[in-house]
């Protein structure tokens, strides 16, 4: 008993050799500790990215829709590949991910700044079912050889169902402001010169 | 006197009232046209009962809201409706709104009236319809539906008269309590009638109307005892004191929890207009079809109130008050600190137009640009609801939502206070309302995306289901056949194989199980088919003959023919028994077995023919067994020759042909088989 | 007539960014003419001077940014900067001093942040600590008061003044040590009332200090009368005061060698009232609420104290101030006010989701 430490009370560098082994085992048990005790489970950075992305499942993207770009993006896939979300989700994320935003990425289509709703010329429509099938969120109403419509309040114009119809009669159509939906628009801050760039969420302190 | 307590903040700009009470309230001559919006009220916009063309009387019913007693409008005035289309109307977005055009016959005819003497005779719920009905709303600016405002469920300690009117020019409730105060004690009746008679009635009202509280004090004190009391509560001048939570605070030293309505404290506030209209629509029995209206403004050169008809033009109204075009610098509905700025007069009254002030320049603050913030901190001394504008004017500049909602943007109420003191000229309720309108979308926006994700996972999970129902099927499919398979080869075996048989039979009949309903419809089905293929072998047979082809041509049409009409014969059958004995099915052996649901039925059905087979298969030597096979066999290879030759499809010849071979080298093997045993034996 | 889409209100209150900032220069000329009284024309050149170099800057600055100069120049703020700037500096200092302590107040404190509002520290006290810190040997050269001058040497004329401020002439003839100076160097080891009665600059003061006494009310003066203007609250005045004098008197020991230095001494001589009544009013760096300033004055009030007294600078209310300026968020962040219908005051930093 007498001989190990008489060893390290003697050698000051072993003494220091043990102390340090001694904290990294210390320190790592508590680390290990605190990973199992606290694991979260699932991976909740890609509920939290989902939530941000606007769910009109257009494939805009490049991805089946929005849950799967969901998943990229926390794999490291760049964040401004959604124009339906436009600059604003763009922000948004950068903010959740703490990485800069950048601009939308024009490849994959323009922001509008108008809200579309898929409607279906009734007159036209052969009841091909295949609109239905294209839809992601089952907004068109309607079986075979029977008349298709969409549901207006449930369309979020991802304009997936204008490509497969046989007879091309959807249209997309821009969804007007109403009295109820109208507000206020911000003022125009004084003595911004067309350089400057307007301030949007997440990028002001 | 009743004690008052003090809010905080507040602004004491100059009041401006003394150029519109020189004279009494005022009547204008009937218009021309009255055009009466259909979105006066809060909530949803009213539909109207009236077609293009229609004649209508005075206080005859136009247009209802949708919903549990959905506020009525009313015509102001007998004549035709000429059209219902959207025109402008007050809003600052210049948007316009669905109006139903009066155009009017000068008669002025009323409808007839019902009006009700006694109320406490009448049932509340029975006077909150006719309420509704009548078109009582809340005249004090946000038209809330009064029937609704004064159903409510939970007990009510204090009626709230709110008889403020804190903002600057406005004289509108002054001047109604200066004529017609008996008549507003009467509505106060009512309302204390409607809400349960709750233990206190109080009028709230500022110090600067001191004709108005005389005139009040005398109509108390004409009171009769029996009815129940009703209090004053005057408090000094300071804007906004007419807002609900701050008259709450000031009458009752209560807040009211940000978020929570007056009811929830058991108070219920009303406007001395809507407790005067109440009376009016009650024991008058005339619906809402006017209001008081107060006309000021230096480029008027007549500032009064009037009662005017709701509908009637805005330009009429500045008419009769002299406007000077050329003085006017801006027109403006409502007061100087929350009212729209209007871009034009050509617009109806609506039942909240409570002022309209025809400002000149020396009236109204020229328009200055906007300097930095330099955060004196004079906004929140003024901010009556102890906000901190400044902190709400950063965040809402860079747009950050969640800051905002930290800092209570919600809690708001859009006095303007706070921009009408700064000194740097900051819009800061343009910044708020900007601001709220932003969060209001984003939450519309995000509870349609979550909407649209549950649709989309929804989806997600019904094609998954799909495809394991059709996965789950072709398993049951594959194990039935290999099942059967087991069972035919252990024929030997009379218990194991009559068990497997029995197992194989179950199997089968477990995998074709049909409701009574599907095998009607597949019989349905059935004979449909049989019948066009029967229709069409008649007429290829009547073509032939009429043609006049050889028999080798018309032998297999014919042949067709006759088997189309064989299968359905069979097929109406089958159609008939089932018809016939539902729990049955379509059997080929009668069935002993009690038949509790169809699927044991057929179950059992399935076992007694198999049973049936086996036994005749044990019946039978291996010898005949063969030879039993090999003739069924031999049939079946004719067949298919048959077939072969009557075939001219090259594709159909060439699947033919392979069948026909496969059938050939069974033959062959049992031929063999049986050669073999014939040997043996 | 023209119709524009206009929010409300449509009113507005008299008061104006520019008419608050010509108010804080009027309430300084009790102060500016005291000292110029005591201590000739040094105090008017450094205005002068300050002032022209602050407009011109702030115009160069804005015209770099590429917008109006005359929208930004007319709010009167360079110009304020400039006068408090001109007064905390020693008169007849020297002029590129003046020059450099007011180019980096504008440049570098004020529109490098974005201009008025923007900036989290006051200017003027940027200035000031920048040549404090550069250029301590003129900083600490201040002047006699005119009561102890030799009567027939008087003050420095305008010319004689001109000839020093522009380096070719010498101050020695006025120069003399402000009282706090004297007070924390010259003690040694003397009783209070002993170094009081052997010093004229006391010995023949009021209460504290020739001269720097009357410069300090007159400050007051000119500060109650913002006060009662409603330029701002009373908050932050009061506390910077009443902090500071509760540390002197806390710590006062009854006048041993030791001393910190006599409540009035404390209050009434250095930069004390300029700095309560004009240095942390200044909304732009100081706390938000009106709880907030309590705090913020307070705090300023305890760091005077301990700078002049245990730190190596006789005055410390530029580096008092500008500490509270950096504790001003974190203030703000728990001096929220408890809003209307909410049970308690939320922090700046809770978010609602959290």
């Amino acid at each position: 008993m007498q001989a190990p430490f008489e060893l390290v009370a003697a050698n000051p560098i072993v003494a220091a050799i043990c102390a340090m082994v001694g904290l990294a085992l210390l320190f790592g048990a508590l680390l290990g500790f605190a990973a199992e005790r606290f694991r979260v489970q699932g991976d909740p950075i890609v509920e939290q990215i989902d939530a941000l992305l606007p769910q009109t499942q257009c494939g805009q993207c490049g991805h089946p829709g929005c849950r799967p770009y969901a998943e990229s993006i926390a794999a490291g896939e760049a964040i401004n590949k959604c124009p339906p979300g436009g600059q604003a989700t763009i922000n948004a994320l950068a903010a959740l991910l703490d990485v800069p935003a950048p601009e939308l990425d024009d490849e994959h289509g323009e922001e509008s700044e108008v809200k579309k709703v898929a409607f279906i010329r009734e007159a036209e429509c052969i009841g091909c079912t295949k609109c239905i099938q294209a839809c992601p969120v089952d907004a068109i109403l309607g079986s075979a050889k029977l008349m298709h419509t969409v549901i207006a309040a449930e369309c979020t114009g991802c304009d997936l169902c204008v490509e497969p119809c046989p007879v091309d009669c959807i249209d997309m159509i821009p969804v007007e402001g109403d009295l109820k939906s109208w507000h206020w628009q911000l003022p125009q801050r004084p003595g911004l010169i067309a350089s400057d760039r307007q301030p949007h969420s997440g990028e002001a302190a | 006197m009743r004690k008052v307590w003090e809010t905080p903040g507040g602004i004491h700009p100059a009041e401006n009232k003394a150029q519109s009470v020189t004279r009494p309230i005022g009547y204008l001559p009937l218009p021309e046209r009255l055009w009466v919006a259909l979105n006066q009220h809060a909530g949803p916009a009213a539909k109207p009962l009236v077609a293009v063309g229609d004649d209508v009387l005075k206080g005859q019913i136009i247009a209802r809201s949708e919903g549990d007693r959905g506020t009525a409008l009313h015509a102001p005035s007998s004549g035709r409706v000429v059209a219902i289309a959207p025109r402008a109307i007050a809003h600052p977005s210049g948007l316009p709104a669905e109006c139903i055009e009066i155009l009017c016959d000068g008669r002025d005819q009323w409808i007839d009236l019902y009006p009700i003497e006694n109320y406490r005779n009448t049932e509340p719920s029975a006077l909150l319809d006719l309420l509704a009905e009548r078109g009582v709303a809340g005249l004090g600016g946000a038209g809330f539906p009064t029937a609704i405002k004064l159903a409510t469920d939970r007990p009510t300690e204090l009626l709230l008269v709110n008889a403020t009117e804190c903002e600057p020019y406005i004289t509108a409730d002054d001047s109604l309590l200066r004529e017609r105060a008996d008549q507003l004690l009467q509505g106060i009746d009512i309302a204390s009638y409607l809400l349960g008679d709750p233990a206190e009635r109080i009028i709230g009202i500022e110090d600067n109307k001191p004709e108005a509280i005389a005139a009040l004090r005398a109509a108390l004190a004409a009171r009769s005892d029996q009815l129940p009391a009703v209090e004053l509560a005057i408090f000094p001048t300071k804007y906004p004191s007419g807002g609900e939570k701050q008259l709450i605070q000031i009458v009752t030293g209560q807040e009211l929890p940000s978020g929570a309505l007056p009811a929830q404290l058991g108070i219920v506030c009303q406007n001395v207009g809507t407790l005067y209209a109440l009376k009016r629509a009650v024991v008058d029995g005339e619906p809402l079809i006017s209001r008081i209206t107060t006309v000021t403004g230096k480029a008027c050169t007549i500032n009064g109130n009037y009662e005017t008809l709701i509908g009637t033009p805005l330009t009429d109204l500045l008419t009769h008050s002299q406007l000077d075009p050329n003085r006017l610098e801006r027109l403006i509905m409502g007061g100087p600190m929350m009212g729209i700025a209007l871009p034009d007069s050509d617009l109806p009254i609506v039942k909240t137009s409570n002022c309209f002030i025809a400002a000149d320049n020396t009236e109204v603050a020229p328009e200055q640009p906007a300097q930095p913030c330099i955060r004196c901190g004079l906004c929140a001394e003024a901010c009556p609801a102890t906000l901190l504008p400044q902190q709400l004017f950063w965040h809402a500049q860079s747009q950050q939502h969640d800051k905002l909602e930290a800092h209570n943007l919600f809690d708001c109420i859009e006095c303007g206070a706070c921009s009408y003191v700064c000194p740097s000229n900051i819009p800061l309720v343009q910044y708020f309302r900007a601001g709220k309108g932003e969060i209001r979308q984003q939450r519309a926006e995000k509870a349609k995306s979550d909407f649209a994700r549950e649709r989309f996972e929804f989806r997600q999970q019904r094609l998954e289901q799909q495809e394991r129902d059709k996965q789950a099927k072709r398993e049951a499919r594959k194990l039935a056949a290999q099942q059967a398979k087991e069972a035919q080869s252990e024929a030997s075996a009379p218990a194991d194989s009559a068990a497997a048989l029995i197992a194989a039979a179950q199997v089968r009949a477990a995998a074709r199980t049909a409701s009574p309903e599907q095998q009607r419809e597949k019989l349905t089905r059935a004979i449909a088919s049989s019948e066009a293929r029967l229709q069409r072998a008649n007429e290829k047979v009547t073509e032939a003959q009429q043609s006049g082809c050889d028999d080798a041509t018309l032998q297999p049409l014919l042949a067709a023919q006759a088997s189309a009409q064989q299968k359905l014969t069979q097929a109406e059958a089958k159609l008939a028994e089932l018809s016939a004995d539902p729990g049955k099915g379509p059997s080929p052996a009668p069935t002993q077995a009690d038949s509790q649901s169809p699927e044991i039925d057929a179950a059992s059905r399935a076992i007694a023919k198999a049973r049936a087979t086996a036994a005749a298969r044990e019946a039978l030597s291996p010898v005949e067994k063969i030879a039993a096979d090999l003739a069924a066999l031999n049939k079946r290879v004719e067949k298919l020759r048959d077939k072969l030759a009557a075939c001219e499809e090259a594709e159909q010849r060439e699947l033919l042909a392979s069948s026909l071979a496969k059938l050939e080298a069974k033959q062959a093997s049992l031929q063999e088989q049986q050669r073999a045993l014939n040997n043996g034996i | 007539m023209v119709f524009k889409p206009v929010t409300s209100p449509h009113r507005h209150a008299a008061l104006s960014t520019a008419k608050v900032m010509q108010w804080v220069v009027a309430a300084l000329i009790p102060g500016i003419a005291v000292l110029t009284w005591q201590f000739g024309w040094g105090t008017l050149i450094n205005i002068v001077i300050a002032t022209a170099t602050a407009l011109i800057c702030e115009a160069a600055i804005v015209a770099l940014r590429r917008r109006s100069v005359r929208f930004y120049l007319q709010d009167f703020s360079a110009v304020v900067t400039a006068f408090l700037l001109a007064v905390a500096l020693p008169p007849l200092a020297p002029w590129w001093l003046v020059v450099v302590a007011s180019a980096s107040a504008i440049v570098v404190a004020k529109q490098s942040y974005g201009g008025l509002g923007y900036n989290p520290f006051n200017p003027a006290m940027v200035g000031y600590v920048v040549v404090l810190i550069s250029f301590p040997l003129e900083m600490s050269s201040w002047l006699t008061p005119v009561a102890l001058l030799p009567t027939e040497l008087g003050h420095a004329g305008v010319v004689e003044a001109l000839a020093v401020v522009t380096g070719s002439g010498g101050i020695d003839a006025w120069s003399g040590a402000t009282p706090l100076d004297l007070f924390k160097h010259g003690l040694n080891g003397q009783l209070v009332s002993d170094f009081y009665a052997n010093t004229t600059l006391f010995s023949q003061a009021a209460f504290a200090g020739v001269g720097w006494e009357w410069v300090n009310l007159a400050f007051l003066a000119g500060g109650a009368v913002l006060l009662a203007k409603g330029i701002f609250t009373w908050h932050a005045p009061l506390a910077m005061l009443s902090s500071l004098a509760v540390m002197a008197i806390v710590f006062w020991d009854g006048g041993s060698s030791n001393s910190g230095g006599s409540v009035w001494l404390h209050l009434f001589s250095g930069a004390t009232m300029l700095g309560a009544f004009f240095i942390i009013t200044d909304p732009v760096s100081s706390a938000v609420s009106v709880r907030g300033r309590l705090i913020f004055g307070a705090l300023i009030g305890v760091l005077i104290y301990l700078i002049r007294v245990w730190g190596n600078y006789p005055d410390g209310v530029a580096f008092a101030v500008l500490l509270g300026n950096f504790a001003a968020p974190f203030i703000d962040n728990y001096t929220l006010p408890r809003s209307y219908g909410h049970q308690r005051a939320k922090r700046a930093t809770e978010l609602p989701n959290e």
